[in-house]
């Protein structure tokens, strides 16, 4: 296994987890009911908690700094999270169909991982994998509620599907060492999951009477690479504002 | 997701003095709460008791809503892996307090959607607490170990009460809020073991936090209201400074075995009358605070104006679904 391209998958992995997951608990006292609250708040543990699993994974085996560093002390550049994560909440239903587009994309990501060669992540992913059926159960239940609700949430819905799906395509954005992670057998590959994606998301809007927009060609790669939108940094320094009072303290 | 509040058609909207209520029930009433049943909501109760309890249960639940909100903001700013995780999911418990205490207050006949909106106008109150800032990370610590602490010598006290749907809630609320205390009480003594900074800050936060602490159960018994009705009723079961000496004697040892200290030299148990005694902390500005005069009444207010304002066309559109959908996916 080459471990160089092992930790670049991994590291794609656990920001895309993390933001998600910070993006999520955003949600905490502002939700359309109180339910919804709760329902952000659970993900975004859930979420978090996979970050932190990955990040240990990476700590142990694959020599690492540890997960609170890895999580809290990096630079903006070192992120190695897609554009659609790092989108702030906006209104309920840019979270809702952004949670519909990448969650179905992390169902299919995990549950072929499920039979990585690299034991650990393959163990991972099975647990991840348990936690994301109810996920993705929560999101398709609300798009179909709102998809077929007043004329305002479906036309919402409608617009926020055109917003994402685009964003969302750059999910798939392959890394430095894609063919050494698909010749180990550590993961498919981003090419495999994303037309399993595309082949999921058409059905499901279809069931929910929504259109995918056309490809109009604009594309939203660079944070594989280490570049990313103007609101990741913003959210970085909010995040590490407590550690880096001081990043050696036991907070 | 609702109680649905049952009030008998003879008695919705009468406002019923308790000495015009028929004296059998009232007198079969008190007589169950004597020997300590529980009132449920399909009972008879006398309008009085209603009426307050509503209020009392409703408050309780917005103070759990707009709880959540200054130590919400602390969420994503959290230091580590630990931390965060402990405070998503423990605020996530308030929300589900909030709710669970809604239900309950519902099945006394209001609507969450009303409860709600008379939140937002300003109508209905809630723990004035919760109009002071939380500045710091320190302030987390405070808040989940000394507010928390406060809040459960209230909800214990509570839970002993007459109503059985309020109790029920409480029971199941102050076995969570057992698990904020620890949770707030780690991470206090973090910092109060942890490095200078770490220990300044948390002093400050304590000393921002004492007044609004001392403020917490109400203004001293001398000059509160009583009702002995609602004692008798046990819908009130305890004092205000009975609940504040609980309270103090069970954390001022616990924060000052940290070597931190609160901000009043005339802090003190008195040995002779067994009860603590403080410097004048202002009561004045405990009725400022009330009436929305505080530091962050109307901030407080935005945030669930916004939520309200944002999320309307979302709980319109479950109230409004289309014919074509009819079946649950799950």
């Amino acid at each position: 296994m080459n471990i160089e391209a092992t930790k670049d998958l991994l590291y794609r992995m656990a920001d895309d987890e993390l933001i998600i997951g910070h993006r999520n608990s955003e949600w905490t006292g502002l939700g359309p009911i109180l339910e919804e609250d709760i329902a952000f708040s659970s993900m975004a543990q859930d979420k978090i908690g996979h970050a932190k699993a990955l990040y240990e994974i990476m700590h142990t085996l694959l020599g690492e700094d540890s997960p609170d560093k890895l999580a809290f002390g990096r630079k903006e550049e070192q992120y190695r999270c897609c554009h659609l994560v790092e989108h702030p909440i906006g209104e309920f239903d840019f979270s809702l169909v952004r949670h519909f587009l990448f969650d179905h994309s992390e169902l299919l990501r995990y549950e072929m991982l499920k039979e990585s060669s690299f034991t650990p992540l393959a163990q991972l992913s099975k647990k991840i994998f348990g936690e994301l059926k109810y996920h993705v159960l929560h999101a398709d239940t609300w798009m179909k509620q709102l998809a077929n609700g007043t004329e305002e949430s479906r036309a919402r819905l409608q617009s926020s599907l055109n917003e994402c799906y685009p964003l969302a395509l750059a999910i798939f954005e392959e890394g430095d060492f894609e063919k050494e992670i698909i010749d180990s057998g550590v993961f498919t590959g981003e090419g495999v999951l994303k037309e399993k994606w595309m082949e999921t998301i058409q059905t499901k809007a279809a069931e929910c009477g929504l259109t995918l927009p056309a490809d109009d060609g604009s594309e939203h790669f660079g944070g594989r690479k280490g570049y990313h939108t103007e609101h990741l940094k913003p959210m970085l320094n909010e995040m590490t504002e407590v550690f880096s009072l001081d990043p050696n303290a036991e907070w | 997701m609702y109680g649905g509040g049952y009030i008998p058609p003879e008695e919705q909207g009468k406002k019923i003095p308790v000495d015009q209520e028929d004296p059998i029930k009232l007198k079969e009433f008190e007589d169950r709460i004597e020997r300590g049943e529980k009132i449920e909501p399909h009972d008879w109760m006398p309008y009085e008791y209603r009426r307050q309890l509503i209020r009392m249960i409703e408050q309780h639940a917005h103070s759990e809503i707009i709880g959540s909100l200054p130590e919400g903001t602390w969420i994503t700013r959290s230091p580590n892996f630990k931390r965060k995780l402990a405070l998503i999911a423990k605020v996530q418990d308030e929300i589900g307090h909030g709710q669970l205490l809604y239900s309950a207050a519902e099945t006394l006949g209001k609507p969450r959607e009303q409860m709600i909106s008379d939140l937002i106008n300003g109508k209905s109150k809630y723990s004035n607490v919760f109009n002071y800032p939380a500045k710091t990370w320190a302030d987390v610590a405070v808040i989940g170990f000394l507010i928390d602490g406060a809040a459960i010598v209230n909800q214990l006290i509570n839970s002993k009460g007459s109503y059985g749907p309020y109790c029920r809630a409480l029971e199941r609320i102050c076995y969570e809020e057992s698990f904020h205390l620890k949770q707030g009480h780690d991470n206090l003594v973090a910092l109060a073991t942890g490095t200078p900074m770490q220990r300044d800050m948390l002093q400050d936060a304590i000393n921002r936090w004492y007044k609004p602490l001392i403020h917490f159960f109400g203004p001293p018994d001398t000059s509160s209201v009583h009702s002995d009705k609602l004692m008798k009723w046990k819908v009130k079961l305890a004092s205000n400074d009975d609940m504040r000496n609980q309270f103090l004697d069970q954390y001022v040892p616990k924060i000052r075995e940290l070597g931190i200290d609160f901000p009043d030299p005339n802090l003190r148990k008195n040995p002779e009358t067994k009860s603590w005694e403080f410097s004048d902390p202002d009561w004045d500005e405990f009725y400022r605070v009330i009436k929305g005069d505080g530091p962050c009444n109307e901030e407080r207010l935005d945030v669930r104006r916004w939520a309200d304002e944002h999320g309307k066309w979302v709980r319109d559109a479950l109230f409004n679904p289309s014919e074509k959908y009819r079946i649950p996916l799950a």
